[in-house]
């Protein structure tokens, strides 16, 4: 089986586990992984084809006045400062 | 009235003869919602003032002859579909006080239509789970054993119709979410064809998999909620234009049945009721032969590799920042970790570890593209089964209500999924039909049967679930 790092998958995925759940986890996501790898014994060959559901984009033409949905937006925002979405320092020290 | 024998049918009969209003029908569910609901648990939320108003709004439509086949019918809404300024939780911590700013396409075409919304219901959180035991709001239980689940993820909905808590409701499904737990219920659910209802609005958890649709008393009702809520939305980029759907053919009353599927893992009780249905469909003229659906046996380890690669993707977009739960901390990423850890419950946070790994540079070939490969075959094994037979049957569900509780591992939860997720990842419609039932510690526990189509296959779904029902 696999070996997985939860550890590092939390980090990639910007989510903050607790020790015991990383334990629960090491051990229920190579169960999961070691269901699904069952697959790979299936001739079948994993290429780029082309799906075939693919988006249909609308016309990029008609957009709305400006301004109309910002002030819904921004109050949906857990913090706000001079008409922006407030956020914390992105770049550490 | 008789809220156990109504329809969306008869109400409409019975709104338009006068003899009671949709206020009176709306007080009626709102009653039964007071007494039952707080030991279901189906709603999270009841919108009694604006129901009411709704309802008024409706009878003066009815009194004008202004009438749709939903003016003034009470309707439930599963919790991840938005309604322009009610809270929209998804039944996530995260999302707890989220108030959606804009009405979803479906939510629109009910409202142009008078329908009355009671209020949304439960589910599991972000739509992952099969038993509604993943609400961050507590689960919610089977009207007909509360001893057990309701099924999932549109429990709530699913618990609603069959208690009477409301006449019909949405859901979405994702690999079973209309139709397990409205087999649980003993309700009928359908899910449509993949881009004919709207996803515009409702919060995408596997976004090739979603899909809208109704929970109904009947197949009859189903119909009447489906012709109401689809249609081409240039809001959806999935949604598929009116000049590619194509009609049903000429029924040939033949369905398919994947033997190979049925042999193990089958509930025999279930399996019992399963072949009862299949006698009283052949007694009804309907022709039953066994097909091969060789690929379909992958279907839940495909599922498994797509949906958490879907979900973990889609579910990026909760990070504290734009909408939802925000964690207090020192810098950016630190917000971003603390905010998803606690506002995401257990299962959604084994989902997005899940898809992270499958989606990860040197696995993504072997689990993600190779999962894709195998879906193109599990779609083309239903599409030549199509050439021979109307529909293919299964069970809904291998097995019936579980006991809230009774299942902790993933892996077993997923197992129950076997038939209803090649469904989605084929983009088939199918519907779901109470059919028998099976005896449990003194209880009828309700079975469904499947009918899975081809696609835009709705009407034929809906003609032989009404056969399937007439012979119940």
């Amino acid at each position: 089986m696999t070996q997985i790092d939860v550890a590092a998958l939390a980090k990639l995925a910007k989510l903050e586990v607790s020790a015991d759940e990383l334990a629960k986890l090491e051990k229920e996501i190579p169960e999961i992984l070691g269901f699904v790898e069952t697959i790979q014994a299936v001739a079948a060959e994993a290429g780029h084809k082309s799906p075939v559901h693919r988006n249909i984009m609308r016309e990029d033409a008609n957009p709305h006045e400006t301004g109309l949905h910002t002030r819904t937006l921004l109050d949906a925002a857990p913090a706000q400062k001079d008409d922006q979405v407030a956020v914390k320092q992105v770049i550490s020290k | 009235m008789d809220l156990s024998k109504l329809t969306i049918s008869s109400a409409r009969k019975a709104l338009d003869a006068k003899e009671f209003t949709a206020l009176e029908l709306t007080d009626a569910y709102l009653a039964e919602i007071e007494k039952r609901d707080p030991e279901i648990h189906a709603y999270l939320e009841v919108w009694k003032d604006s129901a009411r108003e709704e309802a008024k709004a409706a009878d003066e439509r009815i009194a004008k002859g202004d009438v749709k086949p939903l003016t003034g019918i009470p309707i439930a809404v599963k919790d991840n579909i938005l309604i322009k300024g009610r809270i929209a939780s998804s039944a996530s911590k995260m999302l707890e006080n989220y108030r959606a700013s804009y009405d979803a396409t479906v939510i629109t075409k009910l409202k142009e239509q008078g329908a009355i919304f009671l209020g949304r219901t439960n589910m599991d959180e972000f739509a992952l789970g099969g038993s509604t035991e993943n609400s961050a709001f507590g689960p919610t239980k089977n009207p007909i054993d509360t001893a057990r689940v309701p099924g999932g993820t549109s429990g709530g909905s699913s618990a609603a119709v069959a208690g009477n808590l409301a006449l019909a409701a949405l859901g979405s499904d994702t690999g079973g979410s209309i139709r397990q737990p409205s087999a649980f219920c003993g309700v009928v659910g359908l899910k449509t064809t993949y881009g004919t209802v709207s996803r515009f609005g409702l919060m995408a958890a596997a976004s090739s998999l979603d899909q809208i649709g109704p929970i109904t008393k009947n197949t009859e009702d189903a119909r009447i909620m489906r012709e109401a809520i689809a249609g081409y939305d240039a809001n959806d980029s999935t949604s598929l234009p009116e000049n590619v759907r194509t009609a049903a053919k000429n029924l040939k009353k033949v369905i398919g049945v994947p033997r190979a599927l049925l042999e193990k893992g089958v509930d025999p009780d279930v399996l019992a009721a399963f072949e009862k249905t299949l006698t009283d469909l052949r007694t009804a003229g309907y022709e039953v032969r066994d097909i091969e659906l060789p690929n379909l046996a992958h279907s839940l380890a495909v599922y498994y590799i797509i949906n958490p690669a879907e979900v973990s993707t889609n579910l990026a977009r909760y990070d504290g920042i734009r909408y939802g739960l925000s964690v207090p901390a020192e810098d950016i990423s630190s917000v971003y970790e603390k905010s998803r850890g606690q506002g995401f419950g257990p299962e959604v946070r084994r989902r997005i570890l899940v898809g992270t790994f499958v989606l990860s540079s040197g696995y993504a070939d072997a689990y993600y593209r190779k999962a894709r490969a195998v879906r193109a075959l599990i779609r083309s094994d239903l599409e030549k089964a199509f050439e021979g037979v109307d529909a293919i049957a299964t069970p809904t569900s291998p097995i019936p209500a579980w006991k809230l509780g009774e299942k902790s591992d993933p892996v077993a939860m997923y197992a129950a999924d076997i038939f209803t997720v090649p469904v989605n990842l084929a983009g088939v419609p199918a519907l779901s039909v109470p059919s028998g039932s099976v005896q449990r510690d003194g209880k009828a526990l309700p079975v469904g049967f499947q009918l899975i189509g081809p696609h835009h296959g709705e009407d034929a779904l809906l003609m032989i679930g009404a056969d399937v029902e007439k012979a119940a």
